[in-house]
């Protein structure tokens, strides 16, 4: 996918460029591109690994775990079919919590496992099961207490209160986790 | 809200030296990851930045937001954030990349720039998580999935508007 959308914008831009002269510009654009990423990335850099130094120490006291016994009460009634204190029950916890937490490379792999647990629970075939789908579409709407990323980026983009947005975010991704879940019930 | 993240930091420092863990030894060994990730997205952002650069220099980003502006305008979204609602589910580095041009042009503290900003913290690459989930159990038919996610995505760019809107007077 990515594969075309790159290649795609780089042959219109050039196309577009030669179309209506703007060929000069062009090619100062490569190179501003180019130096502003490295630029970004630098930028980004300190806050970066400060964050990832902060979050180890909440993943490795357990931070999770604790999130993840908030939230159960939640998560039992979206999954109804999921037997408490199963493995399935607890890696769906952690990954939401992971999640929850921004620590995206902590979550990747208890959402892989609450998958194959999941897939046990529901018998075989290549169909998704309903549980199957609530969860994937948990994971495709970001619910993040605080999008690091993004806070990094506005910072190193000049900006004065850099989380002045967090209410904002709060609102919207919780509102967008609900009318997934909601959709995600009514076509069933 | 500035106080946010001091305290979140606190409470995680207080909450591991209460469960006894190493925290500086913790702390080096978690920015060592973060290292490692910085590297991993680089490669992403620098191909991705520069192209949407080119698009922009090219003249080729004003055109087709030309196209969308009434659409846009009709419907009160910002019509620099277009582009990267349609690319958001496709591609985390993508969106990335367009993100920091709109806080480039319109700086990040403009109504675009927060839309934008909201709209990146409270999605996620949809088509990603998918083929990643269902990918690792051999899953095929996805059913509604698909359709709960976009719906969830356009929630949010709605949302990110108008929270903004509210919220900031703009």
């Amino acid at each position: 996918m990515l594969n075309y959308i790159f290649g795609g914008m780089i042959v219109l831009s050039v196309i577009c460029a030669i179309a209506t002269g703007n060929g000069e510009s062009l090619a100062d654009g490569i190179i501003s591109g180019a130096k502003s990423s490295v630029e970004l990335l630098v930028t980004m850099s300190g806050m970066m690994l400060l964050w990832s130094g902060i979050m180890e120490i909440a993943s490795r006291g357990g931070f999770t775990a604790v999130i993840s016994r908030l939230l159960s009460p939640l998560l039992m009634r979206l999954f109804r079919n999921v037997p408490k204190d199963s493995k399935a029950m607890n890696c769906i916890g952690m990954n939401v919590s992971a999640n929850l937490l921004g620590l995206g490379n902590a979550a990747t792999p208890f959402g892989l496992s609450a998958m194959g647990e999941l897939k046990k629970l529901g018998g075989e075939g290549d169909t998704a099961t309903d549980d199957m789908v609530t969860f994937v579409v948990m994971n495709t709407a970001s619910i993040q207490l605080m999008p690091t990323m993004v806070g990094v980026l506005r910072q190193s983009c000049g900006s004065a209160q850099p989380f002045d947005i967090l209410p904002c975010v709060w609102i919207s991704s919780a509102a967008a986790l609900t009318v997934g879940l909601v959709i995600a019930k009514v076509l069933r | 809200m500035q106080l946010f993240m001091p305290v979140f930091i606190a409470v995680v420092i207080i909450f591991g030296a209460v469960k006894r863990v190493p925290l500086f030894d913790a702390f080096t060994c978690g920015a060592k990851e973060g290292i490692r990730t910085l590297l991993s997205i680089a490669p992403t952002l620098v191909g991705l930045i520069t192209a949407v650069e080119m698009l922009k220099a090219s003249g080729a980003t004003e055109l087709l937001c030309s196209a969308i502006k009434p659409l846009a305008a009709a419907l009160g979204f910002p019509e620099e954030i277009v582009p990267m609602v349609l690319l958001r589910p496709v591609s985390g580095g993508g969106s990335t990349a367009l993100l920091t041009g709109i806080y480039r042009d319109c700086g990040a503290d403009s109504f675009a720039g927060r839309v934008a900003s909201v709209l990146a913290g409270s999605t996620e690459t949809t088509f990603y998580a998918i083929a990643v989930y269902f990918g690792s159990v051999k899953i095929k038919k996805i059913r509604h999935t698909l359709a709960a996610g976009l719906a969830a995505d356009l929630t949010a760019a709605v949302m990110a508007v108008v929270t903004v809107r509210i919220l900031f007077n703009s």
